[in-house]
């Protein structure tokens, strides 16, 4: 109980190792100062050398527009041709000095831009609609992704071909909005959500290679390669294509439209504002362009940007992606009516597991428009860049074990 | 003899712990049932024990000298782990720092005055009950509004402040417990010299608390080093080992090691943390040894 406070003995010492521990706090505090200049949390494209001179030059003269793009996700060639663009410096040629912001866990895209934090977003048309009728004023201005690239895979032993079949079964679905094509393709096929076991999946398909899930979702550009790239313990060699059953929502009428470029409702009756989409969108569709055509490259450049995929991964990516947008109808980023229709129709009828539907009532006219991206069409056509991509071919890509 | 052996031991069993935890991992996985134990039909309640769900423990090792990828000029996963390592430790830091700062003030404010502590102590408290995925988002929207002097708040700003907001509770509620810690008689004497506040705070208060405030302030680097990297999935920032983790779940099909390295990472920045916050406690053990009575 004795307590004693000595202000004598072992001063000089303690002053010492407080000193020593003062100066080790200060040392990582510098450190990470020093941090703070290279890094920020905004992706630094590498551009090549003219562009990063060029770009230099225009923000010295004061003559670039600053733009923040928020993305769905973290870097990753899905968002290729925003990278492209500003790697090419399409988007300096149109006097935008474009920031990419990627995304996170817990980051909504819609409602980062809808808070005017951002200066456009990309997101899924079903996530934003939801978002759209709490009250949220943005407006789909480019469908990027003509082809929903969300399937539901098995083994083939298990003998799903058909969303029928999903009865039964253990069915996979990451929720938070990425479960709708699932549910609306079991709908049609009058399997209730009472049919199946619905499992929580994770990042990984791990519980789908151990038999967890039946039948896991995957994106073709991803889940569906993390499968290929492992190793199948039977044979040795990595799965391939025909030790799986792909239903593929596109075929059964139930897919949704996804990634497309949503701006601000009541910003784009300012000229400005909406010139500067129109801009936006030109250089972005000339980026996806640039990936259409060098698959390679874009790939290089997702990848110098942070992302931290293997390299035969997110050439696959790079490649599948491509596939979604290539070749397209209309040219790219025309928001298609029908497939519109469905997407909202889908979003207005299929109940989930509470009961719940996306949205209880059509979505505003604002919803939508293809009022910028048809000027963007026109002056990219006057530059001789080809929209459309009629002959364009996929190349072939080979994973790698780990996707390494 | 002795003293070596003394000096020694802690560290033989420090290492003999992990061996053991190590070896239990690799028995399990060599003579545990393949498909894990179930309780009933669907309740897993030991691991699977295939190379998909338990990678070799000399597997996960061995990644760490691999390349990341198999790009040209790929570091391998030790040096991208020790980069991403540093960058969080450093946000851990920073935010440990404005937590104990804030920790130690509130501590004050309510050791002074009894209507701050019935005022403040239920919102500290409390702000612990907000999920930290909430708040997240909320603090990098709210950080991204705010211009501090010409400088631009960023993402590693958010963070931070979110590592702070974790590191802060045990500090405060520590430090209060710590300052109010000297017995009555004692301050009875301070109050009989008739020395003031500020001087009791400084030759009572203060070294009293110091057995209370070390532990407090290890947690509270634990606490910032999870905030740092939870808040770093949460808002997506790239460069530090949460990203990481996201990043590398992906392969955790096809390269079953490669999840495990920033895990591990993180589990090596939380030691060093916790192991400087000691070298604080070594600066302040004379405070430590004739303080701790209780």
């Amino acid at each position: 109980m004795k307590m004693s406070i000595h202000r004598s003995r072992g001063s000089a010492r303690r002053t010492a190792r407080l000193g020593a521990a003062l100066a080790l706090a200060g040392a990582v505090l510098a450190a990470c100062g020093d941090d703070d200049g290279g890094s920020s949390s905004n992706v630094d494209v590498k551009a090549d050398e003219d562009c990063a001179a060029r770009t230099q030059e225009a923000r010295d003269a004061g003559e670039l527009t600053e733009v923040k793009l928020q993305l769905q996700w973290v870097s990753q060639a899905q968002f290729a041709g925003y990278y492209a663009a500003v790697a090419k410096c399409y988007y300096v040629d149109e006097g935008l000095d474009v920031t990419i912001v990627e995304g996170g866990v817990d980051i909504v895209p819609q409602d980062v831009l809808a808070a005017g934090d951002v200066d456009y977003a990309i997101s899924w048309v079903p996530k934003v609609l939801g978002s759209i009728e709490q009250g949220a004023r943005i407006t789909n201005v480019a469908q990027i992704y003509e082809r929903s690239a969300t399937t539901q895979i098995s083994f083939k032993d298990k003998g799903i071909t058909e969303p029928a079949d999903l009865a039964g079964k253990n069915v996979g679905s990451w929720g938070y909005g990425n479960e709708w094509e699932l549910f609306a393709g079991m709908q049609d096929a009058d399997v209730t959500l009472d049919d199946i076991t619905l499992v929580q999946q994770a990042f990984d398909m791990n519980a789908f290679l151990a038999g967890d899930i039946d039948a896991a979702q995957a994106m073709t550009y991803n889940e569906y390669a993390q499968v290929l790239e492992t190793v199948n313990p039977e044979t040795g060699e990595l799965y391939t294509a025909d030790d799986l059953n792909v239903i593929d929502w596109i075929e059964t009428g139930s897919a949704m439209l996804q990634d497309a470029i949503w701006a601000q409702t009541e910003k784009l009756s300012d000229t400005a504002y909406a010139d500067q989409t129109v801009a936006f969108i030109k250089a972005s569709i000339e980026g996806w362009a640039f990936v259409r055509d060098n698959p390679e490259e874009a790939a290089q450049i997702v990848t110098d940007s942070g992302s931290q995929l293997g390299a035969s991964h997110q050439l696959w990516m790079t490649n599948e992606v491509n596939k979604l947008l290539w070749p397209s109808t209309n040219g790219v980023g025309t928001i298609d009516e029908a497939a519109w229709k469905q997407t909202v129709d889908i979003a207005l009828g299929t109940q989930n597991e509470t009961g719940a539907t996306i949205i209880s009532k059509a979505p505003p006219e604002t919803a939508y428009t293809n009022e910028y991206v048809e000027k963007a069409l026109a002056a990219l056509e006057e530059d001789g860049v080809d929209t459309i991509g009629a002959d364009y071919t996929p190349i072939e890509v080979t994973l790698a074990e780990g996707g390494k | 003899m002795t003293t070596t052996w003394t000096r020694i031991r802690p560290v033989l069993l420090g290492a003999l712990g992990v061996g053991l935890v190590v070896a239990v991992w690799d028995l399990y996985k060599a003579f545990g049932p393949e498909e894990g134990v179930r309780l009933g039909e669907r309740t897993l309640i030991l691991p699977r024990t295939t190379d998909l769900a338990m990678p070799h423990s000399w597997e996960m090792v061995q990644r760490f000298g691999e390349p990341v990828t198999s790009l040209a000029g790929s570091p391998t996963a030790f040096e991208a782990v020790w980069d991403a390592g540093l960058f969080s430790l450093g946000l851990a830091t920073r935010g440990w720092v404005i937590g104990v700062v804030i920790g130690l003030l509130l501590a004050l404010v309510m050791c002074r005055f009894r209507i701050a502590e019935s005022a403040i102590l239920p919102w500290v408290v409390l702000s612990q009950t907000v999920p930290l995925i909430a708040i997240a988002p909320l603090v990098r929207r709210w950080g991204s509004q705010i211009d501090l002097f010409g400088h631009v708040w960023t993402s590693e700003d958010s963070v931070a402040v979110i590592a702070a907001y974790l590191a802060f509770f045990p500090v405060a509620v520590g430090a209060l417990r710590g300052l109010k810690s000297p017995a009555r008689t004692h301050l009875d004497l301070m109050h009989a010299y008739g020395v003031g506040w500020w001087r009791t705070l400084l030759v009572l208060r203060l070294p009293a608390s110091v057995p209370f405030l070390l532990p407090a302030l290890r947690l509270g680097a634990a606490s910032a080093v999870v905030g740092a990297v939870v808040a770093e999935v949460s808002i997506g920032l790239k460069g530090g080992l949460g990203r990481m983790v996201i990043d590398y779940a992906q392969s955790a099909s096809g390269d079953p090691a490669k999840p495990w390295a920033p895990i591990f990472g993180a589990v090596a920045i939380g030691l060093v943390a916790a192991g400087a916050v000691g070298l604080i406690g070594l600066a302040l053990r004379p405070f430590r040894v004739t303080g701790a009575f209780r």
